[in-house]
């Protein structure tokens, strides 16, 4: 397990990234600047610099601290982040600290460009880089041991933060080395292990964020507190786009502990000396708004409107071969249109954030997702460097992408610039329920042939919704293509000589967003349930059509197959239950799922669920399958349950009694089976969600003869 | 003025009586592990104990628990010695973590009630009690073996 000749090497452009440093008083520091924010000059490391975002510090005293870039939202990054650093620096696990890294360049997220925790990529990005940085760490600190020895480097290993010298037996603890090693060059190339002398990586490692989470000590943003805080509560349009027209804060203001009444961007804010105070306060607000254009939209006029987008402004997504033709030679045709409804994430911490301004800084402590985008935001309010913002990333009550977006922390600058004051910004559920960047809702049209024998010789898919990234990264539209919103749709797997996916473009009022597994959440159930639609019309078995289907696509057909064969596929059911499966690839993984539901007097029951997955090497196999099962959960309830919609301009629901969550004696059982792969770490936070809803609705299919062809399911 | 218990200490506050427990809790005595997430008692993070039976301190007054004892997830034991917290922890129940101290101080006014709870009893004890990640399964087995640490003699 020592052996520091494992034959991955770091190529040489990589290694120049790398940075050493001393912590005053004889620690190492180790750090880099990640490609996209380095430039060639800068990157020849000398020994002594300062490194001031460092992953990697390692203190006389022997404590290893590990940063951590991404935001822990629940999906175990605090810990499977550490895990990379320490399995190739060979630290003491038991003696690590671990700290949420600052916004800065160092820290970027390689996959998407900024410091920003989504697209389930957070261990696909860092896999290499941050392996490499415990590597060096550790070539650095068995150098310092054979310097200090006057032995040679290979006669010495590193384990559990102790350098050995292998004949002699003489030990030095990392803290004793640290000083050393931090004055020696960067290595000219660092080894990293093969996946078979891991001891950390692959093994189920205990969450280093759950002892805080059973004792109420971790710190989310609304737990954040300071001296002289102030907290705030702002009144916004229930309108989208609307403004206020005037407003009388006397009420408000009479209000044992409000003290002041803003006007900012977003609507009227009350700041107040507590929650309850601020609440009230802005319940005593009489305000007049000027609902502006949006306050007759209504869900059946948006979806009057997708149908139009759909007839009108179409861009192919994918085209392979000659669909109209192979549509004239079908044996059989098969149409149908399916639609999906906006979501809310309702994260269970509604959005906050803390803010204090002052001349010469601004300082943030939020639970975002987007570090760098809260970084800019504020920069942009407060007229300072963005270097001049601290960015302090809390433990996040649920992210699902919500917590990406910077409206709230906008909101909490702005008010904390106004006030001079330290202010925590809380947004309550009904504000966050109905002030949400929503899931878009889609409307896709669905035709597809089938030949003699029964196999699919064409397959058109048509969709119409908004696009994400027409607000938030509009260079990202390539060819008039939101590559997030046919994600899942024009990347199907199945072997259909005759393929075509399209989509229109429809930005209506209401605000879109990233939403847990993005297009693929929509396009898989559509796609996914389309085809179990084939598979009834050719007489065929959904499971069987679709390994047909899958033949060149073998980690489709892996974890389709590992389900199906846990599940017992083709085993009788007991009466008044049925199967359903659907696969899905997303985010570099690859997820299969088969439900088991019962349908009785109108009432869907999901009763058990059996899910494969391959997301690759696999870091914390625990997480995994706590992240399936949650991924599982987030789909049930939107497949079950999740239905956003808008009358005079406004979102209808409110709250949990009338956008209802899974509950516990609604949950089924629930097995993964993990897939064991060599291949590059895939993502896992996400890839559980797509395939859960057609898995639901083709089991419903199979119960009741009618296809599913809306969400929620209803019977 | 109004007296009450909060984790075993004799408090007089002198807070708007109509203000929600929850709010008390939070701003006024700086114990944040009881959780704000819904405000109209339908999700349960806020559940606290109040003379031993869990409440939903969103929507209970403080001239509602005058005199009356509370107990908050910072109170449930100095070193998470509970055996609930024992049973979350080695099942690794909590993800984001949010609404985990509701679903702890649920579980354990259950347990504290009926040692030995069914999966209907938990079913009805828990299923008021909202996640997000779907940690349900495992409070599910969290439950049964905090029951068996319990019965251990692990109470406290």
């Amino acid at each position: 397990m020592n052996d520091l000749t494992a034959p991955e090497c770091i190529n040489e452009s990589r290694r120049h990234f790398l940075k050493i440093g001393a912590v005053a008083g004889g620690g190492l520091l180790i750090g880099f600047h990640l490609p996209l924010a380095s430039r060639a000059g800068e990157a020849e490391a000398a020994a002594s610099e300062f490194v001031p975002n460092a992953w990697i510090r390692i203190d006389t005293d022997d404590s290893v601290t590990l940063r951590v870039a991404s935001s822990e939202m629940g999906q175990g990054v605090y810990t499977a982040i550490p895990m990379l650093l320490a399995e190739e620096l060979e630290c003491d696990w038991a003696r690590i600290k671990v700290e949420m890294a600052p916004a800065d360049k160092a820290y970027t997220n390689p996959l998407i460009g900024q410091q920003l925790t989504g697209g389930s990529t957070a261990v696909r990005a860092f896999w290499t880089p941050l392996r490499q940085a415990g590597a060096t760490g550790r070539d650095l600190l068995i150098r310092a041991a054979a310097q200090t020895w006057k032995v040679k480097e290979d006669e010495c290993r590193a384990e559990n933060g102790v350098v050995v010298h292998k004949t002699s037996q003489r030990k030095a603890r990392y803290g004793e080395l640290a000083a050393l090693a931090a004055t020696l060059p960067v290595p000219s190339e660092v080894f990293l292990k093969e996946p078979g002398e891991f001891k950390l990586i692959g093994k189920s490692t205990p969450r280093l964020d759950t002892p805080r989470k059973v004792n109420g000590s971790a710190v989310f943003g609304m737990d954040v507190k300071l001296p002289g805080l102030l907290t705030a509560v702002v009144a916004r349009c229930p309108v989208f786009g609307g403004k206020p027209r005037k407003f009388d804060a006397t009420k408000a203001k009479s209000i044992a502990g409000v003290r002041q009444v803003l006007a900012i961007q977003s609507g009227i804010a009350v700041v107040a000396d507590n929650f309850w105070a601020a609440k009230q306060g802005r319940d005593a607000l009489v305000l007049e708004w000027d609902e502006g254009a949006n306050a007759k939209q209504n869900s059946t006029g948006i979806r009057k409107q997708l149908e139009d987008a759909l007839k009108k402004k179409t861009v192919s997504a994918r085209h392979e071969g000659d669909t109209a033709k192979a549509f004239k030679a079908a044996a059989k045709r098969i149409e149908a249109v399916y639609e999906v409804p906006y979501l809310a994430h309702a994260c269970m911490e509604p959005m906050n954030c803390t803010a204090l301004v002052k001349p010469d800084s601004c300082e943030l402590w939020v639970p975002t997702q987007g570090q760098t985008g809260a970084q800019l935001v504020a920069s942009k309010i407060t007229g300072l460097p963005p270097e001049k913002v601290k960015v302090n990333t809390t433990f996040l009550g649920g992210g699902f992408g919500r917590r990406g977006e910077q409206d709230f922390v906008a909101e909490a600058v702005e008010l904390a610039k106004a006030t001079s004051a330290p202010v925590k910004l809380i947004w309550t559920r009904e504000d966050d329920m109905q002030h949400d960047y929503y899931r878009p809702a889609t409307l896709n049209r669905l035709s597809a042939a089938l030949d003699k024998q029964g196999l699919p010789i064409a397959w058109q898919h048509e969709i119409a919704g908004a696009s994400i990234f027409a607000r938030v990264f509009p260079n990202s539209i390539k060819d008039g293509i939101d590559r997030t919103s046919v994600e899942g749709a024009a990347n199907l797997p199945y072997a259909i000589p005759n393929l075509q996916v399209t989509w229109s473009m429809d930005n209506g009022a209401v605000p879109v967003g990233f939403w847990r597994s993005v297009g693929s959440t929509q396009n898989a159930y559509v796609t996914e349930c389309f085809l179990d639609e084939l598979a009834a019309a050719a007489g065929k078995d959904p499971y069987a059509f679709r390994r047909t289907l899958l033949a060149k696509h073998p980690r489709h057909l892996g974890v389709l197959e590992l389900a199906a064969q846990k599940a017992g596929w083709g085993n009788s059911l007991p009466s008044g239950r049925a199967r359903g499966i659907a696969v899905a690839e997303s985010f570099g993984s690859y997820c299969a799922q088969v439900a088991d539901v019962s349908v009785e007097r109108g009432q869907v029951r999901v009763q058990r669920v059996v899910c494969a997955i391959d997301c690759g090497m696999v870091v914390n196999p625990d997480t995994i399958v706590a992240q399936m099962e949650s991924g599982i959960v987030y789909g049930l309830t939107a497949a079950l349950k999740g239905e956003i919609t808008i009358q005079d301009g406004r979102v209808v629901q409110s709250n949990f009694h009338d956008y209802p969550l899974l509950r516990l004696d609604e949950m089924p059982e629930i097995e993964v089976h993990i897939v064991k792969s060599s291949e590059h770490p895939g993502g896992v936070g996400e890839p559980g969600t797509p395939p859960i809803a057609p898995a639901v609705a083709n089991a419903v299919f199979a119960a009741t003869g009618k296809p599913v062809r809306r969400l929620p399911i209803r019977v | 003025m109004i007296s009450l218990s909060v984790n075993g200490e004799a408090r007089k506050l002198e807070v708007d009586p109509a203000t929600p427990l929850l709010w008390v809790l939070r701003d006024t005595l700086g114990l944040t592990g009881t959780k704000y997430s819904c405000g109209i008692a339908v999700c349960g993070s806020c559940t606290v104990h109040v003379d031993g039976t869990p409440v939903r301190a969103c929507v209970t007054p403080l001239s509602a628990v005058a005199n009356k004892s509370i107990t908050t997830i910072e109170g449930l034991s100095k070193d998470s010695s509970h055996p609930v917290q024992r049973a979350w922890l080695a099942l690794d129940v909590p993800q984001c973590g949010y609404c985990q101290s509701g679903q702890i101080m649920t579980a354990v006014a259950l347990l504290a009630k009926n040692p030995k709870p069914t999966d209907a009893d938990i079913d009805q004890a828990m299923s008021g009690v909202l996640c997000r990640c779907g940690t349900y399964s495992r409070i599910r087995r969290a439950i049964k073996q905090a029951a068996e640490l319990q019965s251990k003699g692990g109470a406290t």
